[in-house]
């Protein structure tokens, strides 16, 4: 059975439909709610910013053009709102952020363990990543954005994403290294 | 060993490794990678750690849990009190929402059965193609003069049933682009670009083969010297 399309259900929202708006929260909050999280590090934060994201969608459905995914469009929002939320946040939490962003993972007793798990490491160093680092590798890896989306989503020309890709890579083997281990690359 | 000699190419092909890893690239480029890879022990190195880092993505993510009802409730609360401040959606009849709903629900076979509602489906398409190749830099419009005749092109009509969206997607994905066309009266053929530089011929057959298998999109194809 095939399931209704996405830009369907927004064509429904736009006519008031409140059924399909609920549908379309069931098949995305979860993903969004993960992009926000990652992005403002905050739970509670993250849960009011995807109430605003699909506040939204169901405010703005009318004016969905269609040239995008409707993921794609939703992603888009979602980072907005983070990024509006971050710079509300004060001065000095965000300095703390950022120093929790380039600690170096070896100081860390408890890392001394996990450089015997190369996957726990990888992962705790995707954390450790800068904003901008972590929503590309977050929109590539676990969203499964192509370039074209992931310009459209961050407002950035296509090579100037991959060019960040590649660096949010290369930031993520230096702090790997940094941690103990060696991948060998760059 | 036929590593990659050329080192700007090798970078551009090391940049697509996460999109490759991840299954967003176009079946052009993920050929070109998938070559790449067969012939460079270095590169195919660098592609598993491309990959170490796509798994533990998914896993770092797939840890940090949903979010609670509240904010569900909170988002409908919200649309409650908007819907009840001003009624301005309550629902209408759609015309053509209801139309383009029906029109997506139905399968090809079905939409061949409908000769109206295929005659509608060509009319648009063929008023969409037209806007594609005005907007893919033909100010003056179609034409055989301003034509571009620099690199390797195919003729091809597109499918009854492909969507403007469709077509935009398909031409994107292969990096291709609408030239010139309708070349006929009724036949509905236009000439597409392949690439911008001249291929060789068994690569040019190569991506009309593989275009041709989109059949979903694809009614005709044939490369064009």
């Amino acid at each position: 059975m095939q399931s209704t399309s996405d830009e369907v259900l927004i064509g429904r929202i736009a006519n008031g439909d409140r059924l399909a708006m609920q549908v379309l929260y069931a098949r995305h909050h979860v993903r969004v709610f993960r992009f926000v999280v990652r992005l403002v590090r905050d739970e509670a934060t993250a849960e009011d910013l995807i109430s605003e994201v699909f506040l939204d969608v169901w405010r703005q459905a009318g004016r969905f053009e269609g040239r995008s995914a409707v993921s794609t469009w939703m992603l888009a929002i979602a980072r907005f709102k983070a990024l509006s939320a971050l710079r509300r946040r004060p001065d000095q939490e965000l300095d703390e952020e950022t120093a929790g962003a380039i600690e170096d993972p070896s100081d860390d007793p408890a890392a001394v363990l996990e450089k015997k798990d190369k996957s726990a490491m990888l992962r705790k160093c995707l954390t450790g990543l800068s904003a901008e680092h972590r929503e590309i590798i977050d929109l590539v890896y676990y969203h499964e954005k192509s370039v074209e989306e992931v310009a459209e989503i961050v407002g950035i020309p296509e090579n100037t994403v991959k060019t960040r890709m590649f660096y949010a890579r290369k930031r993520l083997a230096e702090l790997v290294k940094a941690a103990g281990i060696d991948r060998g690359w760059p | 060993m036929n590593a990659i000699n050329k080192e700007p190419e090798r970078q551009e092909i090391e940049a697509l490794l996460p999109w490759h890893a991840a299954g967003t690239l176009s079946r052009r480029d993920a050929d070109r990678v998938e070559q790449a890879l067969a012939g460079d022990r270095e590169l195919a190195r660098r592609y598993d750690l491309v990959r170490e880092e796509l798994a533990e993505t998914i896993h770092l993510n797939e840890t940090l849990g949903a979010p609670s009802a509240r904010a569900m409730e909170k988002l409908f609360a919200a649309i409650d009190a908007e819907q009840a401040r001003s009624p301005r959606r309550q629902r209408s009849f759609d015309f053509a929402g209801r139309i383009s709903e029906f029109l997506a629900s139905l399968t090809p076979r079905a939409l061949a059965w409908s000769a109206t509602a295929a005659a509608v489906a060509i009319l648009l398409q063929a008023a969409v193609i037209a806007a594609i190749v005005v907007k893919e830099g033909a100010p003056s419009g179609p034409s055989l003069a301003s034509a571009p005749s620099e690199g390797s092109f195919a003729v091809v009509r597109f499918a009854p049933q492909a969507t403007a969206n469709d077509i935009t997607k398909f031409l994107g994905a292969y990096k291709a682009t609408l030239v010139e066309g309708p070349l006929n009266m009724g036949g509905q053929l236009y000439r597409i670009r392949l690439s911008e530089t001249k291929l060789p011929k068994d690569e040019v057959g190569k991506i009309v083969r593989q275009m041709q298998e989109e059949s979903q999109i694809i009614g005709f194809i044939a490369a064009k010297e």
